[in-house]
Formats: C-alpha cells, structure tokens, sequence
C-alpha cells in the first residue's frame, strides 16, 4: 500500500532516468511536441488574432471557435488525427491537434490586446500621420505585448500539460510513464504511475512559473508600472471606502 | 482492456474502414447506449457535486476577502494539473473506478465555477446592496434573497463552462477503464483502427457538451426572467 514509497522508489533508480524511452527521453519528447505545438499554434493565431483586433472584426469568430474547441476532447481529437494518417504514427502524430487545443488563447489575447488599446492613442497616432500598418506596429501592437504574451503563456500550459494524453493515442512523451504503469496494474505499476503523475504535474506548474516570469519581462516597463500602480490605486480605493 | 502497446497503423489493404457505419452502429447500439448513459450520469453527479463545494466556497471568497487570493490560487494550480496525473495521484489510493474519476472532474469543475460564481457576486451593484441592507436584511438574508440570485448568470456560466468541460475531460478516464464514450474510442483504437468507432465516440461526445450546454443555458434564461425583460426594452 506504500505507493509513495514505490514512486521515491522509482524515481531514484538512475536506469528509469537514462534507460532507452527512460524519463529523459520521454522528457525530451514531450518538449519537442509541446514547442512544435505551440509554434504551429502562433503561427496560425497571432497574425489572425493581430488582424481582427486591428479591424475590430472576428470577435464572433474568436469566441465560437473557442467555445466549439471546447466541446471537443482532447483524447478524441488526437485519435481522430492519428487515424486520419495525416501526420506521422509517432509522437509527432499529437501535434495538430495539440495546436488546435493551443489556438484560442493566443487568437483570444491577441484580439483583445489590440482593442484594448485607448481610442484617444489611436486617435493621436492617426493625428501624427501613422498609416493603418504604421500604427499596429508601433502602437497597437507594443501596447498589446503583455495580452499577447500572456495569451502564449495559457496556450503553453494548456498544450505542454495535453501532450501528456499522445501517450494514450500514439505514444511518447511523459505519459508514457503513467500509461505504462496502469498497464502493469496498479498493484505492480502503482509507484510508477504516481511517479509519472509527479513528473507530468511538475513540468506543467514548471513551465507555468517559468512562463509566468517571462512575460513579466517581455512586459514593457511603463505597462508594468502602470499595471502596479493601478493595483496600487485599487487598493486605495478599497481603503477609502 | 489491453494494454499491448499502442495500436498499429498496418491494416489488410482491403479491409473497409469507412468513418461512419450505420452497421457499425447498429451491431453497437447497446453498448454505445450504456456508455452515452454512463457518460451523461457520471457528468451530472461531478458537476452537481462541484458546485455543492463551489458555491459555499466562493460566497467564503465574497465575505471573507483575504481568503479569495489563496483559494483561487490553490483551484488555479489544481487546473495546471494535467488530468492524467491527477487521476494517476487518485488511482493508487481511491483505486480504478468510477470514484477516481469523480474526484478528478470535481477538482476541474471547481476553478471554473468559483471564478464565475464570484464574478457574478461581485457584479451586485453596491446600490442594490445598499437598499437591502436599509431594508433590514441580514448578511445570510440578503445573500439568500439579493446577492445569490443577482449572481445567478455569473453561477449559470460557471456551470455551463464546467459541465462542457467535464463531458470532454471524462474521456481521459479509460486509463482506468472509465472513459463513458471515451471507451468507443479506446476499443477503436485498439481494434484494428476502427474509424466508424471513434467517430461515433467523439460526435457523441461532442454532441451531449452541446445538448448539456443549451439545457443548462435554457435553465438560466428561465430562472433570470428580468435579465431576459432588460434586454427586450
């Protein structure tokens, strides 16, 4: 009944680490398809996102896609794609599906980070002379950075924490470990699959965290003063009242 | 189940594997009825069991404002979780059924449905409340009779959002053989790759987070009738 202990266990045997298909492999794995995932994701929602915002059209759009990504699991897309054969039969099979799943918050982020912009700036920039494009690249778009980045950063988590489900569907990455283990039974597998629940569970709080820090930096210095001090104000309020 | 490994992609040349079977469903019909049942009770009992946990919890987050930082933080790392770890935490200790599963699409359910419940909470005009209070109600008074169902569409979303959420997530549960209709898609996976299989699994799957979504909506139109009087005039 000592499953913890079994986990410890398992996680201190160096050959579970560096053994072929080992914690390192999977590891790499689940990196590979988690970047290749949110590139594909970027690439396709940011220049659409950046556009809807800028024209303030497509917030429909944004918002149905998103709903209707909702409705759809995880698990059941990714055998559909596998099946499909349109992409490989190894790991990499996950990544549509993955960037699916990753495209809402970035289009999301984008679009809003756009028209959040004040009106009165837009307003100013199209008084100095900016054309449309002139505009999204030097106002529009440094004032949306930290919705954009935030955007990235949900899209990240979410697609490096589903890429454990490829293990159910075509393998690789570190669900293997946990899908390994039930596959042993609980009995035999237990200290494996909790391990491989610590491992998955880490890496997703991990690449929250770190993310989390980047876009604290990627955040223009005044947007961050800005956002402190309206906390700060807040705060005041709240006190006066 | 079996756990042989993952499937192959190696098929006879000419064996027919259509996407839709109407004899695939067919052949079926009892099995995919009891797992559409499964699926649709099990979402019912988690979501129905989540918000008796959210609710209280964000009215604790309303009243007690130092407590609303912690909780939704600790509901927000719960959500980081990636759903296979935490039913692979549940399942050495609660074992592999139906309780495993329950336990983890409660925890999801929760952020969800606090987030919302508060948002719509804090919506409350302050002037409303100021009226009651000036009415005499008490603080459980006026949350019963003001606050609560002033928040109902705020509650409404956070149910709508968990409940589609929920439908998809059980699917994860056939690691442990719990999956509802996520099992049609597991035996068609493991069974020579049968698409018929899991297509039907994910259209149903899908179309019950729909169905559930608009039931659930309709519900909170009829439970707001002076929501539904404002946007008319």
């Amino acid at each position: 009944m000592n499953f913890i202990h079994a986990a410890i266990l398992w996680l201190n045997d160096p050959l579970n680490w560096t053994n072929p298909n080992g914690i390192l492999d999977d590891l790499r794995e689940h990196l590979v398809i988690t970047a290749l995932s949110l590139l594909v994701a970027s690439a396709i929602a940011l220049p659409i996102g950046i556009w809807f915002g800028h024209s303030g059209r497509g917030g429909g759009v944004t918002v149905a896609f998103s709903n209707m990504t909702r409705a759809i699991p995880t698990y059941a897309l990714l055998a559909v794609i596998y099946v499909a054969g349109i992409t490989g039969i190894g790991a990499e099979s996950a990544v549509p599906a993955l960037a699916i799943f990753g495209i809402p918050p970035i289009l999301a982020n984008a679009y809003t980070g756009i028209r959040q912009v004040d009106p009165e700036v837009r307003d100013a920039a199209r008084g100095m002379g900016m054309s449309g494009l002139q505009m999204l690249g030097r106002v529009e778009l440094p004032l949306a950075v930290p919705y954009i980045a935030a955007g990235i950063r949900t899209a990240a988590v979410q697609i490096v924490a589903t890429a454990t489900l490829a293990a159910l569907v075509a393998g690789g990455g570190l669900g293997d470990i946990i899908y390994a283990g039930f596959g042993l039974t609980i009995a035999v597998g237990g200290g494996q699959i909790l391990a491989g629940g610590i491992l998955v569970a880490l890496l997703a709080l991990l690449v929250n965290g770190v993310l989390g820090i980047v876009v604290y930096y990627v955040t223009p210095k005044p947007l961050r003063a800005q956002r402190r001090s309206r906390r700060r104000a807040r705060r005041l309020a709240a006190e006066a009242a | 189940m079996s756990f042989a490994g993952w499937p192959a992609r190696a098929l006879p040349a000419d064996a027919p594997n259509p996407w839709f079977s109407w004899h695939y469903i067919q052949q079926n019909a009892d099995q995919i009825l009891t797992y559409l049942q499964f699926h649709f009770v099990t979402t019912i009992e988690a979501v129905a069991a989540a918000m008796i946990v959210a609710i209280p919890l964000a009215v604790l987050c309303y009243w007690v404002k130092p407590l609303a930082a912690p909780i939704l933080a600790l509901s927000g790392v719960l959500y980081t979780i990636p759903s296979l770890a935490l039913f692979a935490f549940l399942a050495p200790f609660v074992g592999v059924g139906v309780t495993t599963i329950l336990i983890g699409l409660v925890l999801y359910a929760l952020l969800l449905m606090i987030q919302n419940t508060l948002t719509g909470l804090r919506q409350v005009p302050e002037e409303v409340r100021d009226a009651a209070r000036g009415m005499g109600y008490g603080r459980v008074g006026m949350l019963w009779h003001v606050e609560l169902p002033l928040a109902l569409p705020g509650i409404v979303t956070g149910i709508r959002l968990a409940t589609v959420s929920t439908v998809a997530l059980l699917t994860v549960g056939v690691i442990v053989g719990q999956g509802g209709l996520g099992q049609l898609i597991f035996s068609g996976l493991h069974t020579n790759l049968n698409k018929a299989a899991i297509l039907t699994g994910t259209v149903l799957c899908v179309a019950l987070g729909l169905a559930l979504d608009l039931v659930i909506a309709g519900i909170g139109r009829l439970v707001t009738p002076w929501a539904r009087r404002r946007v008319a005039s």
